[in-house]
């Protein structure tokens, strides 16, 4: 009884709840790091020291100092200024990528969860084989078939993990099907598909808001990494991941071209995640 | 290594309380609150109990009945205040106590029992693996651990106790899972027992049985804590009742004082709201002749007779099961209900009646038989063609809480019926819908998390009403509210009958509530009809010994009607009081012992074929 009401709280709770999530430090510290890494994505020009693609071989594999933050690459370009630029990239990418598999992973989720038994029995197959291979796997399988280049690794990834979110979806869209309030619309007779949309879609909504936020840092690694493989942006443009393979040749004397984007993937995906966590156990609460 | 000096001392005390003079709990000023809470949950309880003495905490729901029981052996919560002039559980000052010295105390100085007998067990285990457990975990398992737990199924009563002890909770009806829970309270032989609504989830037979149980257990000299909503249950046991209301006590004495000459207008206010059983005061502009007729009816159905309505809702031969070949939830199941009428539906769970409400409002197809609403095909439509006739049946569904969306307004969730209207015109409706049952406009803008329990019952009403139903069908309307709010609710559907003639089908396990709500009754068990008639002459002449057996379950507060030898709650007639209500058991209500015995096993497999079909238990979702 009490984790039923716990439950239906949610929404009410949340309002409440919104100013103990901005008090808490623990909780503040991502949510001011990814405000800071926004920034940086919408005006790259007031936060890089060097034009990015600008080649100074003189300088080339400087290590971090006063003229340049973290270094030089091979070609001399300044590695913090090629991060602050490949921001964008590295993180539209997974941002595209993850509303693509949410879009993707709520339609399947709904079609299967709301549709019927054979439906649901079809898609869930098809869903349940997708996730039996690897995530990057998957993703690898797509860019095959597409090629390579920016959009096409998003939407490589956001395939990899549309049955993921599909899976969420049709678990909960089952659990508010079978609800009560469903079944007191259709006494009033709303149609079944207003129904979908007026009362399903919004209650899943939350658990899919909490696992995309988990997702999207996946998403960030799942994209560095098929640029890693260089089948990311085709250069000049550079995102983390392909800065990450152009360092990989100099680990031994040049450390900083590689380790820095990481580092920078890591900060990103650890925030993201955190933010994902808390959201995930307020709702749980 | 548990053996802290605050044990040795509550030890000590304990195997001093011989005498009546060391009570097993005493609490003084116990003031419980919770961080974010405006006010304390408790304020200022005390309360003490001794061996062979019961004390009943009572109150509506949110009175800190429940917090008090709790605190008394420091599970009010983590995040919980609690302090207290004087707090001692056997004896011992509990003042200072960490998680490891209540861990001491809990089961072997005072043990409990909970609600819901479900929830309580783990649903992995046997039971005889939890009471086992318990018994290991008290020190009174002895080298058989097996032996031990046979002899407390005994204790408490389970039949079969080598057999079921290897059972799991769910392949118990509710009565045995009770029992084996309060086997396992007593696994530990703690000299005090604290029952927090231990029958509210059973049925009335069952009810019974428990508190006979709890009555013979205080009689061998246990100590009892009852919390409970239930005055008749409070009524059957207790010795002491303390009066709660929003964490104060308002009244406190013996229990045949309190409740036969209630002083605080609360407590008046709660026995006046106690279902009576007494007959429906039937007003004149009662429907032409529906009551008349029905009781015609009863007494000569082949009778033609000028003045009946209307027939607007019929079932017939209706056989619904969850699995094919399984038990028959619903078995050839008829019945007519009237314009204007309220027809009762009565029996305990696992009886069918719920499924029936569902056939009858189209959510569940019948696999034979049909439904008809005014005399037209309903139940074999399809669901596309029923969807436009929908506005002439409502539901009101038993838990008010699930059945509105959690994330709508009160406003969104009415308007939700009142599809094609303007904004404007429809905010009219629904304030003007809410005024019907007695609500305030203010509301509209409200979630259903911001209402009481009984508004938001109102509000599930006011949706229905909304489309202009001439059929409510109302499955348990009342059993989630509080007794104070469940008159409110009956008065106001008892006033859209009047009124509006739209007719009721009713229901409920409650034969209190449906005497005073239905003209006639059917009484279910097992899938059928097994008895039906006028409502009165059900309960003046019931004419099945299962009908007889429901009645003679039914608890009654000493002096209302009826009462008769189950009667007597005072401090000196309490042993009389059990023993009577214990004879249900014994070669006196033979009859009961009989008709629930055949009963147990034919609950069980209905259960198990609900959670294969349509209607999945609460606790699994």
């Amino acid at each position: 009884m009490s984790t039923v009401t716990a439950l239906l709280d949610r929404p009410a709770a949340a309002g409440a709840r919104r100013g103990a999530l901005l008090r808490s430090p623990a909780r503040l510290a991502p949510l001011v790091l990814l405000a800071a890494v926004a920034l940086v994505l919408v005006f790259p020009g007031v936060f890089a020291t060097h034009a990015p693609e600008a080649t100074d071989v003189a300088a080339a594999l400087r290590p971090p100092g006063a003229e340049h933050w973290l270094g030089t690459d091979q070609l001399g370009r300044d590695v913090w200024s090629r991060l602050v630029h490949g921001t964008r990239l590295s993180l539209l990418i997974a941002v595209g990528a993850t509303v693509i598999g949410v879009g993707g992973g709520a339609l399947l989720g709904l079609v299967a969860g709301c549709g019927g038994r054979q439906v649901d029995f079809a898609l869930m197959r098809v869903v349940d084989v997708l996730l039996g291979f690897p995530e990057l796997l998957l993703a690898l399988v797509v860019v095959a078939l597409l090629g390579g280049g920016t959009v096409n690794v998003a939407i490589a990834i956001g395939v990899a993990g549309v049955p993921h979110y599909a899976r969420l979806v049709r678990g909960q869209a089952r659990l508010v099907l079978r609800s009560e309030y469903v079944e007191a619309a259709r006494v009033l007779g709303v149609p079944a598909w207003r129904s979908v949309l007026r009362h399903v879609l919004p209650n899943v909504g939350g658990p899919l808001v909490v696992l995309a936020s988990i997702g999207l840092g996946s998403a960030i690694i799942s994209g560095s990494g098929l640029s890693v493989l260089g089948l990311g942006p085709v250069p000049p443009d550079a995102d983390w991941g392909s800065m990450v393979a152009d360092g990989k040749d100099f680990l031994q004397t040049a450390w900083w071209i590689s380790i820095s984007p990481g580092l920078a993937v890591s900060v990103v995906v650890v925030c993201t995640t955190l933010i994902g966590r808390s959201l995930q156990s307020r709702a749980v609460r | 290594m548990t053996t802290t000096t605050t044990e040795a001392t509550a030890a000590k005390a304990a195997a001093g309380h011989t005498g009546p003079s060391v009570p097993l709990v005493r609490v003084e000023g116990l003031r419980v609150s919770f961080p974010g809470a405006p006010r304390p949950a408790v304020d200022g309880v005390s309360l003490a109990v001794g061996a062979g003495e019961c004390v009943a905490l009572v109150g509506e729901s949110g009175s800190g009945k429940s917090v008090t029981a709790r605190s008394l052996i420091g599970l009010a919560g983590a995040r919980a205040r609690v302090s207290a002039r004087t707090l001692e559980v056997a004896g011992a000052d509990t003042a200072g106590f960490g998680e490891r010295q209540w861990r001491a105390v809990r089961g072997r100085r005072v043990a409990m029992v909970f609600q819901d007998a479900l929830t309580a067990l783990d649903p992995l285990r046997t039971v005889g693996a939890e009471i086992a457990e318990a018994a290991r975990l008290g020190g009174t398992a002895g080298p058989d651990s097996e032996a031990r737990v046979v002899e407390l199924l005994t204790a408490v009563g389970v039949p079969e106790p080598e057999a079921r002890r290897t059972q799991y909770p769910h392949q118990l009806s509710g009565g045995l899972r009770q029992r084996a829970l309060i086997a396992s309270a007593l696994a530990a032989d703690a000299p005090l027992l604290i029952a927090d609504e231990p029958t509210t989830a059973l049925d009335a037979i069952v009810q019974a049985q428990i508190l006979a149980l709890l009555g013979r257990l205080k009689d061998e000299g246990r100590g009892l804590l009852l919390v409970s909503h239930d005055l008749a249950v409070v009524a059957q046991l207790a010795d002491r009742v303390l009066v709660l209301r929003r964490g104060e006590v308002v009244e406190s004495g013996p229990a045949g004082r309190v409740l036969s000459a209630p002083e605080h207008p609360y407590t008046r206010m709660l026995l006046d709201a106690v279902p009576s059983g007494r007959p429906r005061a039937r007003p004149a502009q009662a429907p032409p002749g529906a009551a008349e007729a029905a009781d015609a009816e009863a007494a000569d159905a082949g009778a033609p007779d000028a003045e009946e309505a209307a027939p607007v809702l019929t079932g017939r031969g209706l056989v619904k099961s969850f699995a094919p070949g399984g038990p028959r939830a619903l078995d050839e199941v008829g019945f007519t209900l009237r314009a204007g009428e309220a027809l009762g539906v009565v029996g305990e769970s696992g009886s069918g009646k719920t499924t029936l409400a569902r056939v009858a409002m189209g959510l569940s197809r019948p696999d034979a038989g049909e439904v008809l609403l005014h005399g037209r095909p309903w139940s074999a439509l399809p669901e596309r063609r029923r969807r436009a006739g929908r506005s002439a049946i409502q539901f009101v569904q038993q838990d008010p809480y699930a059945s509105a969306d959690p994330r709508f307004t009160v406003a969104r969730i009415i308007g939700e019926a009142l599809p094609g209207l303007r904004r404007a015109e429809r905010a009219r409706r629904c304030a003007e819908l809410l005024d019907q049952v007695g609500l305030p406009a203010e509301l509209l803008s409200r979630r259903p998390h911001q209402l009481s329990g009984g508004q938001r019952q109102r509000v599930a009403i006011a949706r229905a009403l909304a489309c202009g139903p001439q059929v409510l069908v109302c499955d348990e309307p009342v059993s989630a509210l509080d007794v104070s709010v469940q008159a409110q609710v009956l008065q106001l559907l008892d006033r859209l009958r009047r009124e509006r003639g739209i007719a009721l089908l009713f229901i409920t396990h409650d034969l209190a509530v449906v005497r005073q709500v239905a003209d006639r009754v059917l009484i279910m068990r097992g899938g059928s009809v097994v008895e039906e008639g006028g409502t009165e002459r059900i309960f003046e002449a019931p004419a099945h010994p299962y009908t007889r057996a429901l009645l003679d379950a039914v608890l009654r507060l000493p002096g209302t009607e009826g009462a008769g030898s189950t009667e007597g709650a005072g401090s000196t007639e309490g042993a009389g009081s059990t023993a009577s209500t214990g004879s249900t058991e014994g070669p006196g209500g033979a009859h009961v012992a009989d008709v629930t015995g055949r009963d147990a096993p034919e609950q069980d497999t209905e259960h198990a074929a609900g959670q294969d079909g349509e209607h999945v238990p609460k606790w699994e979702t």
